[in-house]
């Protein structure tokens, strides 16, 4: 009997945690439709999309930023095609966040999206009109990946949460002990491990948020396991 | 990760259950039964994967007509000079030995699926439990104005290695002094991206030792092709005035051939041509479609394992295959016929499954000693098999950096067939 027990307790675990293990779309192309609804007061997209106020979106995700060559862009854009900015997920979900925080005197006077799911459903909405890496393998990635690249010594590093109490004082200028979120994320009860490679993703630039990677970018790997530490026990 | 450390957990604990009931989940009769076919990139790594894994718990089956395989990717350096045919030709004898595969050199012919049962053309009938199908492509009928099947040896497509990939080069060889090599290429999707372009940098390359003053008109109904800036960079500095792509935008799409005539026909114009390579629109090997697991030209598969969408208990690989982001490439049917082999198992002997993860890497040679590369990881996701990562080589890169790329993928062709046949 007991045997049993344990064995049904331990499938339907195994069903439950079975569930989320496949890597993610960048979010939803239907739900990006009608977030679109939003853009399209300036931007066409599809078989027949044209230069309107601001450029066609056909193809966007791969291009070097002000290179759709029909179109008239700000100084400020065509500088940052020549400093290199690249059309990816990452660049495009900052610039969506908040176009003036990317490309300071961009045209494009829009708000901006807060809400991350919004973005990254107008992204997947936008991808669909941008090459198939199917068809051309350098194509631009459809989904985020499960992996990182993170040593799994740094991982393993204990952090000192009396430390990271102390490290703390930057972060909670912006992010509330409490856990709220108002405009800026709750980071407190996170997993160690999710907190850490959060960061690391900062660090590394491959999160796209210029203050989190700035922020991010002057901590050594034990600052890093000592805020995790300290910040998953915060709001308990 | 976490999510992975997790389904390791899961998995871990149903192989600990399999422990106290261990059942082969054959259906009333001896070891489970998996019939694989095709014996190329994705069905020989399958069949391989399949038997050494289980250690001889599956009876694996592999139908494959050819007695010796051609590889097919490598094939355009044949026609560069790079290799010789005996180079690409690998043979079944060590799957057979060592690994117990009953390998069947047959056509198969039909598909029962309610039956579960595959038919071959000498009459035999396979039952499976699991069938694993990686046919490789087959042409649209009637996709290049004037040509056919029954026109292949005036205008070989060269798509599939062995003797079309022979008849080829004999022809650039036979080509008059100044004469003019014209390149149908495919519409999307079709099997290795950068395919035709490293063809036309190999025939140049031909072409540029033994009748330099030759010209290479491709038309291609795309505006634009895999790896199209490195191969522009290598034409402009490799091969210069010789070769003369024509887009879309150029009337690329509308041609015609006229094989008896040797003439091609691109936007109206005609151009009479001394050797011609067409290569139609393609789709999913014909037992995919006999099978009935296709929908217009390919087979949509769950990315998860490979399954078809239109049945669980089929299997279907590589090129036939309609997954998502991967390209049609023999590392991509490799790569995906070990996920496939890994959830075959599992289902079979209730082994442990692992998440599916892909990647892909497509080498092209431009000029002896200058390769590039494009590459890219690969996630199951909900709806398909997801590109999450890659890279691609650089214009302008040092030929010290062309020259390690190229060898890297001599490596890769040492590691792929090693990984199918030995």
């Amino acid at each position: 009997m007991k045997l049993r027990w344990v064995f049904s307790v331990l499938t339907t675990a195994t069903w439950l945690l079975a569930g989320p293990v496949s890597a993610e779309q960048i979010g939803d192309p239907e739900a990006g439709a009608k977030v679109f609804s939003q853009c399209k007061g300036c931007h066409q997209i599809g078989p027949d999309a044209q230069d309107r106020i601001g450029p066609h979106l056909n193809g966007v995700f791969g291009r070097k930023a002000a290179a759709h060559d029909t179109f008239d862009y700000s100084a400020s854009m065509e500088r940052a095609g020549a400093d290199g900015l690249i059309w990816t997920a990452k660049t495009l979900d900052a610039y969506l966040e908040n176009p003036r925080a990317l490309v300071s005197k961009t045209r494009m006077s829009f708000r901006g999206l807060k809400d991350p799911q919004d973005r990254a459903d107008v992204l997947a909405y936008l991808r669909d009109f941008s090459d198939n890496p199917r068809d051309l393998p350098e194509a631009e990635p459809t989904a985020r990946g499960t992996d990182h690249d993170l040593d799994p010594t740094i991982l393993a590093i204990q952090g000192d949460p009396e430390y990271g109490a102390y490290l703390s004082n930057e972060c909670l200028t912006c992010h509330q002990s409490d856990g709220s979120a108002r405009g800026i994320p709750s980071i407190t009860r996170w997993p160690e491990e999710d907190f850490v490679v959060a960061m690391h993703a900062y660090k590394n630039k491959l999160r796209p948020h210029p203050v989190m990677q700035m922020m991010a970018g002057r901590l050594n790997n034990e600052e890093i396991a000592a805020l995790a530490a300290y910040f998953k026990t915060l709001d308990e | 990760m976490k999510l992975n450390r997790r389904i390791f957990l899961g998995s871990g604990v149903a192989a600990a259950a399999s422990l106290k009931a261990p059942a082969l989940l054959a259906q009333g009769h001896g070891k489970p039964r998996v019939v694989v076919i095709g014996g190329g990139a994705g069905g020989a790594t399958a069949a391989r994967y399949l038997t050494k894994d289980s250690e001889g718990a599956l009876d694996v089956t592999l139908v494959e007509p050819s007695r010796s395989y051609f590889t097919c990717f490598f094939s355009n350096l044949y026609l560069g000079g790079f290799k010789e045919i005996d180079d690409l030709g690998h043979t079944y004898g060590t799957l057979a030995a060592k690994y117990g595969i009953n390998v069947v050199h047959d056509w198969a012919v039909d598909v029962d699926r309610d039956g579960k049962t595959v038919t071959l053309a000498g009459g035999a009938s396979l039952p499976y439990d699991k069938l694993i199908l990686s046919p490789g492509i087959d042409f649209v009928d009637g996709a290049v104005g004037g040509w056919s099947l029954a026109a292949q040896n005036a205008m070989p497509h060269a798509y599939k290695g062995g003797s079309q990939t022979e008849l080829l080069r004999a022809q650039v060889d036979a080509m008059p002094e100044g004469g003019v090599f014209a390149m149908v290429a495919p519409p999307n999707p079709y099997r290795c991206p950068p395919g035709p372009y490293e063809r036309v940098s190999m025939i140049a390359h031909r072409l540029k030792a033994a009748n330099p003053t030759a010209k290479i008109i491709v038309a291609d109904p795309k505006g634009k092709f895999s790896k199209q800036s490195l191969f522009e960079e290598g034409w402009a500095n490799h091969y210069p005035g010789m070769i003369d792509w024509v887009g879309e935008d150029f009337g690329g799409g509308e041609v015609s051939v006229d094989p008896a005539a040797m003439t091609v026909t691109i936007d109206g114009e005609e151009t009479e041509v001394h050797a011609c390579n067409v290569i139609p629109a393609m789709k999913a090997g014909r037992i995919a479609e006999m099978a009935g697991v296709t929908e217009g030209n390919w087979a949509p598969v769950n990315a998860a394992d490979m399954s078809a969408k239109a049945d669980p208990d089929v299997y279907v690989l590589g090129d036939a295959a309609q997954q998502g982001d991967m390209p049609k490439s023999g590392f991509s049917a490799n790569s995906q016929a070990k996920v496939c082999a890994n959830a075959v198992r599992g289902a079979l002997t209730e082994s442990r499954v692992f998440p599916a993860k892909f990647s892909n890497t497509c080498w092209s040679l431009i000029d002896a000693n200058n390769g590039v590369k494009v590459g890219a990881t690969y996630e199951a996701t909900e709806e398909k098999i997801a590109k999450v990562d890659g890279f691609i080589s650089e214009v302008g890169e040092t030929s010290d950096v062309r020259r390690a790329t190229y060898e890297e993928s001599e490596g890769w062709y040492a590691g792929i067939v090693a990984d199918m046949f030995s």
